[in-house]
């Protein structure tokens, strides 16, 4: 589907790649005497010079790292072929196919590097991934270490029980136990629903990702796990025996997912947004959304999740004019 | 490096309280662990000294089966797999009815991997005493028990004081270990206040001094009992 490099190499340091904006004027400064003194000489040696922050460090390494998640189905997660697929995955690589114009490569070396929701936001503010393909929900306080394309999903927390269990709401959990994975938006929207509508006695466990959460669920550890719902059907679709389990509750956060890019970088930013304004115009974006969201998809049930109302409008927003 | 520095996030209120209650955690499942491997593995590592054939087994068994599997699998084991093996009346109790079941998960598996490793040290410590001495015992007419209680292991532990401590530190250490099934101790913690704040750089220095702290404290203590501990003229030592 998509080239990944033969092997994984070591993640590599940060040098020369970001700096604040003082060193970047002094370099600025240099490269643009270095370029007089080019022109002078005659060269017409333009190259890695109109590049900066991530496009430069890609430029030169001819190798662009992206980071994805391994359990999030269907935006990005390990495939039958063990390489990382999904609908996320696709967008990310068409931004790819962009920066390859842009900076006028035929080719770019792909590195893949798993990330989870403790690693992914550290690994984009050290520099040490450009693009993070996953389920990544847009949040300002993120906004202060990273920053993100458009919106290319839009979800929020809801429960996955057992059906035997009668939980309906988060009220229902009263004396249960749930299990939350750290990190995500969806710990936080379950304990502030918890203390809001005042339910007593909730034990919570906390897990690592979403299939260790599903795993306490399946062994009756607890009698819930939260999520994205769009991430909960995905984990039931995958399931031994999806008629077990079941989907309740009304949302309790709203988390419109994007894809996640290194902070003061508008020129990176532009690539990424420019792929995808161009995919909500044409409307290919529908194409790849029901390849995930509506049909079989490799290693699991179709989803059946038909575009929302609420999507297609994002879409339609986003679609600037090129 | 892109990032926005803020130290002082660290005595923000709710993040310094969870940093305070991390600490407590670590010190609780350490402390509690080490009884466990102290004890036990006392007991494991005089009965690989001891002249029955199945004790010496018994104890070898134990020690090659704890201290040969990596510790994270065998947190994984004790907290998601012995409560699906044991009858399903007691996996039930223990998955959800036992108290705080991912630190008592635990400390039951640091202390029998920690006892595993200590046990040897004991084992070391007494087979590392003249054979004569074991000898006079018996020929002053005490019995094998006599023999251990008043002879054997007393000197053996004085001279293994060393390597304790250094079995000591490392279960605080591999304490942090007890985050991957839940357990909300010092890195755990220091995680938590990544993801709530994004500071993470600060959130794992912090950590890293507290361990620091904590270790140095414990190195302390036992350079005082080591020295306490140690017996004068026997063995090649430093002159006090």
């Amino acid at each position: 589907m998509f080239a990944a490099p033969a092997e994984q190499k070591e993640g590599r340091g940060v040098n020369g790649y970001a700096y604040d904006s003082q060193e970047r004027n002094e370099m600025f400064k240099k490269l643009a005497i270095l370029s007089a003194a080019l022109a002078i000489v005659g060269t017409t040696e333009a190259g890695a010079q109109d590049f900066y922050g991530a496009l430069q460090k890609i430029k030169e390494s001819g190798q662009i790292v992206i980071g994805h998640r391994e359990s999030s189905v269907p935006f990005a997660y390990i495939g039958p072929d063990q390489k990382p697929v999904g609908y996320t995955m696709d967008l990310c690589m068409k931004i790819v196919d962009e920066i390859e114009k842009e900076i006028g490569v035929d080719s770019l070396d792909i590195k893949l590097v798993p990330v989870t929701p403790q690693t992914r936001i550290p690994l984009i503010a050290n520099g040490n991934i450009q693009l993070e393909c996953g389920s990544t929900t847009n949040t300002m306080t993120r906004q202060k270490q990273v920053d993100y394309a458009y919106t290319t999903f839009i979800t929020g927390t809801k429960l996955l029980v057992k059906n035997a269990s009668g939980i309906q709401e988060v009220e229902d959990l009263a004396g249960k136990a749930i299990a939350l994975a750290q990190g995500t938006t969806n710990e936080r929207a379950i304990k502030a629903a918890i203390e809001k509508f005042n339910v007593q006695d909730v034990k919570i466990l906390n897990v690592k990702d979403h299939a260790e959460g599903f795993l306490a669920l399946e062994t009756d550890r607890v009698d819930a796990y939260s999520t994205d719902d769009i991430l909960l059907y995905g984990l039931i679709s995958k399931s031994k025996s999806p008629d077990e389990y079941a989907v309740v509750g009304r949302f309790l956060s709203f988390d419109p997912y994007a894809i996640m890019l290194p902070r003061d970088d508008s020129a990176m930013r532009l690539i990424a947004n420019r792929t995808l304004a161009d995919l909500f115009r044409s409307g290919e974006i529908e194409q790849i959304y029901d390849k995930w969201f509506t049909s079989p998809i490799p290693g699991s049930e179709p989803l059946n999740v038909p575009l929302s109302d609420t999507l297609r409008t994002n879409f339609q927003v986003h679609a600037f004019p090129g | 490096m892109k990032y926005n520095w803020n130290w002082g996030i660290l005595f923000e209120d709710p993040y310094f309280g969870w940093l305070i209650s991390g600490i407590q955690w670590t010190l609780m499942v350490s402390a509690i662990a080490w009884i466990i491997a102290f004890s036990l593995g006392s007991i494991v590592g005089v009965a690989r000294t001891v002249d029955s054939r199945w004790a010496r087994g018994l104890g070898t068994a134990y020690v090659e089966g704890f201290r040969n599997v990596p510790l994270l699998v065998q947190m994984f084991l004790w907290f998601y797999v012995v409560p699906e093996l044991v009858p399903e009346d007691l996996g039930r109790w223990m998955k959800r009815d036992m108290p705080f079941p991912e630190a008592t998960s635990a400390i039951l598996c640091l202390g029998t991997y920690t006892a595993s490793r200590v046990a040897e040290q004991v084992r070391a410590g007494i087979e590392s005493i003249p054979r004569g001495q074991k000898a006079a015992g018996y020929a002053m007419g005490l019995t094998t028990f006599q023999v251990y209680r008043h002879l054997l292991v007393p000197v053996g532990y004085r001279i293994i004081v060393p390597p304790l401590t250094s079995e000591f530190l490392t279960i605080f250490k591999n304490s942090s270990l007890a985050l991957t099934i839940g357990v909300a101790e010092v890195l755990f913690q220091a995680r938590q206040i990544e993801n709530y704040t994004f500071q993470g750089f600060e959130a794992f220095t912090a950590a890293t001094l507290i361990y620091l702290v904590v270790t140095m404290i414990v190195v302390l203590i036992m350079g005082y009992v080591e020295q306490r501990a140690r017996i004068p003229g026997y063995g090649v030592q430093r002159e006090p």
